[in-house]
């Protein structure tokens, strides 16, 4: 486990863009009534947010980007965009640039992606502060979400009904009054079969049976293109990992449990969320969900859950946030920081 | 833990499952409409009370309540 402390760091905005598209887990009818109310049960999600065909992820970044560099007045003095995302636009050129020239970002800005999931917002959180704390780096904006719902199958029960697409845009800046930061994280690509999409990449290029769909137990069914999730391996992988992971940043950082406010989870599976509170013994209404609502929205599921959720706090209070994103990889992160005067809004994408 | 407070824990936690239908010899996969979001519900609920993380493989190759139960006071052990 890498564990890290980075300073003068603070959270200014995060705004978070949805598409308006919903879907109901009720209305998904290639499940039984009986399964679609278990599901409902188990994993928590009532419905989720679906982008239409022609918008990609950049885009809903984009306008959560647009409307918090337009609110705060600081579009020129972005030294950074960091684009953490799994759904890229295009093979190349990185999605970061195409939207640095997009939001009329200066040139002088840095601009590059990074490959995560579940994980990814703390890990660009992580990114982030460290080029700020040098000094040299005054504004980062940090752009994370999916658009999942490209790659799932609708005659996949074990995908279609999980993920929804969201974009969001956190603008972090240089404070020498901010309190540290400390991050602990870690990897372990054992786990790389468990969520994949195995082909259309250099490993397995597009060729001409993609299209080919296959049952593979009853109730999935798919092709190499689609997204494959193993969910009795991410659950124990998520079960054996997150809660010793975070009582280790806690004892890193020399914090105790109770002094945190908020624990604000990657929105995966209501019920691997519940176990690793009660592993931790951490009360109810500590730890708020978007999952509900928005489905598995990948690493823009704790920008989101913020917005949904703690709108108030973040910008009224200021509290001890643990923020923890584990899955795809494996990979998994967690950092310990305070909230305070932070601007938050939710949006709709037309 | 003995196994009849173990099966009543099973019982309050499955919605479709009758109260005091289940004996030790039950089979759990042939509960009706059982799937494999039971099994991450049971794999959930016996980390909870037990601390013990099941595999998926592991419950592959049970079959009755008895079974899980023998399993799980063996891993404590």
């Amino acid at each position: 486990m890498a564990f890290l402390k980075t300073e003068n760091t603070r959270i200014s905005a995060i705004y978070t863009c949805v598409p308006s598209k919903i879907e109901r887990t009720q209305d998904y009818e290639w499940i039984s009534l009986q399964e679609r109310q278990l599901f409902t049960k188990t994993t928590g999600i009532i419905e989720r947010r679906v982008a239409s065909e022609s918008t990609t992820c950049s885009d809903l970044c984009f306008e959560a980007a647009n409307q918090l560099l337009n609110d705060l007045n600081c579009k020129d003095e972005i030294d950074l965009v960091l684009f953490v995302s799994q759904s890229p636009d295009y093979f190349l050129p990185a999605t970061s640039i195409i939207l640095q020239n997009r939001l009329e970002i200066p040139t002088n800005a840095m601009a590059f992606d990074v490959n995560l999931g579940c994980s990814g917002y703390v890990y660009g959180l992580s990114i982030a502060s460290h080029f700020i704390q040098s000094g040299n780096i005054k504004k980062v904006l940090l752009l994370a979400g999916d658009k999942s719902t490209i790659s799932t199958n609708y005659e996949d029960k074990s995908t279609f009904p999980l993920f929804g697409d969201a974009g969001t845009a956190t603008l972090l800046e240089f404070d020498s009054n901010a309190e540290d930061w400390f991050f602990s994280m870690a990897s372990d690509g054992k786990g790389k079969d468990a969520i994949i999409i195995e082909h259309g990449h250099s490993r397995h290029p597009y060729g001409t049976m993609e299209d080919e769909t296959i049952e593979i137990e009853p109730g999935i069914i798919r092709s190499k293109k689609h997204l494959k999730l193993n969910g009795m391996e991410v659950f124990n992988f998520a079960l054996k990992e997150v809660a010793p992971s975070i009582k280790e940043l806690l004892n890193f950082s020399n914090q105790e449990i109770e002094k945190v406010d908020y624990f604000v989870f990657h929105q995966a599976n209501k019920l691997i969320n519940d176990s690793v509170r009660k592993k931790l013994r951490i009360d109810f209404e500590k730890v708020p969900l978007s999952i509900d609502y928005f489905g598995n929205t990948s690493s823009a599921s704790i920008p989101l859950t913020i917005c949904k959720e703690l709108s108030n706090q973040v910008l009224n209070e200021n509290n001890k946030y643990l923020l923890s994103g584990f899955g795809v990889g494996f990979s998994w992160a967690t950092v310990l920081l305070n909230l305070s005067n932070v601007k938050t809004k939710m949006i709709e994408y037309a | 833990m003995n196994i009849q407070e173990f099966i009543s824990i099973i019982e309050e936690e499955f919605d479709e499952v009758e109260k005091g239908t289940l004996t030790p010899t039950s089979s759990f996969r042939q509960m009706e409409g059982w799937s494999s979001m039971h099994a991450l519900i049971l794999i959930a609920l016996v980390d909870n009370h037990f601390d013990v993380l099941l595999t998926g493989e592991e419950l592959r190759g049970l079959d009755t309540i008895q079974d899980l139960y023998d399993l799980l006071a063996s891993k404590k052990a």
